[in-house]
């Protein structure tokens, strides 16, 4: 297959799904949701012009070739204002063609954009997507007025259901460089109401159920009780799903089907051996224990499969439909006068929530941010306080065997953390903090296609980026162990560990296997046999201690080598320093 | 209220609308409020204002949006003579 060497890039305003149209021309799949910001960096793919299109031969689109798409973030303007921003702004220098999408419930101020992309002198065309919304908000466009009046093809499409991408693709020779003299912004916005009073009707229309809910969700009174009850309604779904699909599918699977054909292994290979030793690990009474017993093909398996995967998958249903619905820059609103006292803003919030899934799309996301000083203090905050869905399920399951109490010390302790850290950091670190200013999208029922599409992107991206750095980390282990250098690692730092911890010094093993995954590490500290307020300052100081190897390289891509250094040695200094605190707070 | 007078979005009562007559800001940011729609002439409904100098939430056009109160306090809008 040709490629022809020519570009296409996607670019709109934020949340206008410039991401599922993408989708629908290339079939790569990106994240995407109902806030603006999804997408920070930008994701390429191949649209395959259809051989049964209609051509001539000086068209710049031959059927059958195949053609660079890029799905660009957001903006308002060419004028860059984030980081994000600038990475699309350099998109239009690059492209042969632009594919202006538009949200059609909202064309007079798309329309910015689309002019200053047309004076731009780019070819381009516009995709007047989410076209299926206008009905019912009493919008009526006339396209081909539109399309009159831009001088460029305008093609209504509706990105999750596919409706007029055929015709997109089909007018892709039709763009054109249209003769827009460049504009003073004075000149443009009556240029944009000029052109919206001749193509587009409003009509009265009656709120819709979704707008109240939509008012209600950003008032003060109303809002702040919603919220309440969508994070312990979310947090009952998520345990409950959870654990139900440990429960009643991953432990009987385990148990039932795979630990017999284990024991066959394990009788074949002979205890005591090295190969048993490493792919079964210790027997724990002549049993086969899947968390302590710490074989490659026990412990190694059923940490991401039977005790993580199950969390994952509920995690990140209830957030993908959160996100999907456009729930969360409402959160962004409520909780904006918390994130200042941090240094942050509202919007904050959102990578904030993706980290108690991962923290690596959480880190990425802190690019919304406007400011090099949110962006340090909200990578630091995240890698720091927020436990990622893995690290999370594993203490859930180890420390919520101790009771209820023990988990939520740990919850408690890495807010206080994170709120502490966040307001000395807002004081301490230079630059500026800006305000608050989003679009509060409309809430839409998610489409299950997508929504399904998206979950299983998320779940199986954990399977392949899990499975093996913990096969391999277990394996690493129990070789490491066999030549004895935890022994002088736990030898060395003794005097931290036993004295400010209150900690077994073995349990150092755990806390630096923290850096390769921080589940496989929870579960180490299974045979130690700690005392349930050991085990709280261990999964607290594992928690903060120094972010996972995943994590670690993100941050050294976004923050750079110096502010990286910065924000770990603020984690292992506070890490160290709550450990003690806490050991003192609980043995007194 | 009388006819004419000018308020800021920030102490604009909520569920009220008025007309935005002027900005208070700095070029950076009446670029960024111009942008998303937030322009001199353009009718403004509030839907929201947070306590404590929270953000406040306003509709214009089919948009809304969400802006920090420092923000708010530089949109001045001129009441509607009515509800």
């Amino acid at each position: 297959m040709k490629t022809n060497g020519k570009k296409i890039v996607l670019m709109g305003n934020p949340n206008v799904g410039k991401s599922v149209l993408f989708y629908r021309l290339t079939g790569v799949h990106v994240i995407a949701s109902n806030y603006p910001g999804t997408t920070v960096g930008y994701t390429k793919g191949y649209l395959t012009i259809p051989s049964d299109i209609t051509v001539s031969p000086e068209s710049r689109f031959q059927p059958g070739e195949r053609v660079e798409v890029i799905d660009a973030p957001g903006v308002y303007s060419l004028e860059p204002a984030s980081r994000a921003d600038e990475v699309a702004v350099e998109m239009v220098k690059s492209a042969d063609l632009v594919i202006n999408v538009v949200d059609s419930t909202n064309l007079e101020r798309n329309l910015c954009l689309t002019l200053q992309i047309l004076e731009s002198g780019v070819p381009a065309m516009v995709a007047l997507n989410l076209w299926d919304e206008t009905e019912h908000l009493g919008i009526k466009i006339d396209p081909e007025e539109l399309e009159e009046m831009l001088g460029v093809p305008v093609v209504p499409t509706v990105g999750v259901t596919g409706e007029g991408i055929r015709h997109l693709v089909e007018h892709l020779n039709d763009a054109r460089s249209a003769s827009h003299p460049p504009r003073t912004r004075d000149e443009r916005w009556p240029e944009m109401g000029r052109i919206v009073s001749s193509c587009q009707i409003l009509t009265h229309h009656h709120h819709t159920f979704l707008q109240r809910l939509s008012d209600l969700s950003v008032k003060p009174w109303t809002g702040l009780p919603i919220a309440a009850a969508v994070l312990v309604a979310s947090f009952i779904i998520i345990r409950f799903i959870g654990e139900s699909l440990i429960g009643y599918i991953a432990e009987p699977l385990f148990e039932n089907l795979y630990a017999p054909i284990l024991y066959k292994l394990s009788a074949l290979l002979g205890p005591g051996s090295i190969l048993h030793s490493i792919l079964i690990g210790h027997l724990i009474d002549g049993q086969i224990d899947f968390i302590q017993s710490f074989g490659v093909l026990t412990t190694g398996l059923f940490v991401p499969i039977g005790m993580v995967l199950p969390y994952i998958i509920s995690f990140y249903l209830i957030l993908s439909f959160l996100e999907d619905f456009g729930y969360l820059p409402r959160v962004a609103v409520l909780m904006d006068g918390l994130m200042h006292k941090v240094g942050l803003h509202g919007y904050a919030i959102i990578p904030t929530l993706l980290g108690l899934g991962c923290n690596v799309p959480a880190v990425m996301g802190t690019r919304i941010l406007e400011s090099k000083k949110e962006r340090f203090i909200a990578a630091t905050l995240i890698s720091i306080g927020v436990p990622c869905a893995a690290l999370q399920a594993m203490i859930f399951g180890l420390v919520g065997e101790r009771g209820g109490r023990y988990v939520a010390i740990v919850y408690f302790t890495l807010f206080i953390v994170w709120l502490i850290l966040g307001f000395i950091m807002s004081k301490a670190v230079k630059g500026y903090s800006p305000e608050l200013i989003i679009e509060i999208p409309h809430y839409r029922i998610p489409p299950l296609g997508p929504f399904l599409k998206k979950l299983r992107v998320r779940i199986s991206g954990f399977l392949k980026e899990a499975l093996p750095i913990i096969l391999i980390g277990v394996l690493v282990i129990n070789l490491l162990y066999a030549i004895g250098i935890f022994t002088f690692l736990a030898n060395l730092t003794a005097p931290i560990v036993t004295r400010l911890w209150g900690l077994p010094r073995e349990s150092i093993v755990a806390i630096l296997i923290g850096f390769l995954r921080k589940d496989v590490a929870v579960g180490m500290l299974a045979p130690l046999n700690l005392t349930s307020n050991q085990l709280v300052v261990a999964c607290t100081v594992l928690s903060m201690f120094f972010p996972c190897i995943a994590t670690f390289t993100i941050l050294l891509k976004e923050l750079g080598i110096k502010d990286m250094l910065k924000s770990a040695a603020i984690m292992i200094i506070v890490a160290t320093m709550t450990g003690t605190i806490l050991n003192l707070i609980l043995s007194a | 209220m009388s006819k004419n007078s000018i308020v800021s979005l920030a102490k604009l009562d909520t569920n009220r609308s008025g007309k935005v007559v002027k900005f208070t800001a700095g070029p950076g940011l009446v670029r960024r409020l111009e942008e998303m729609g937030i322009r001199a002439g353009k009718r403004i409904t509030k839907i929201s204002g947070m306590p404590l100098r929270g953000p406040v939430v306003i509709q214009v056009g089919g948009t809304r949006i969400a802006l920090g109160h420092g923000m708010a306090m530089k949109v001045m809008v001129e009441l509607s003579a009515s509800r």
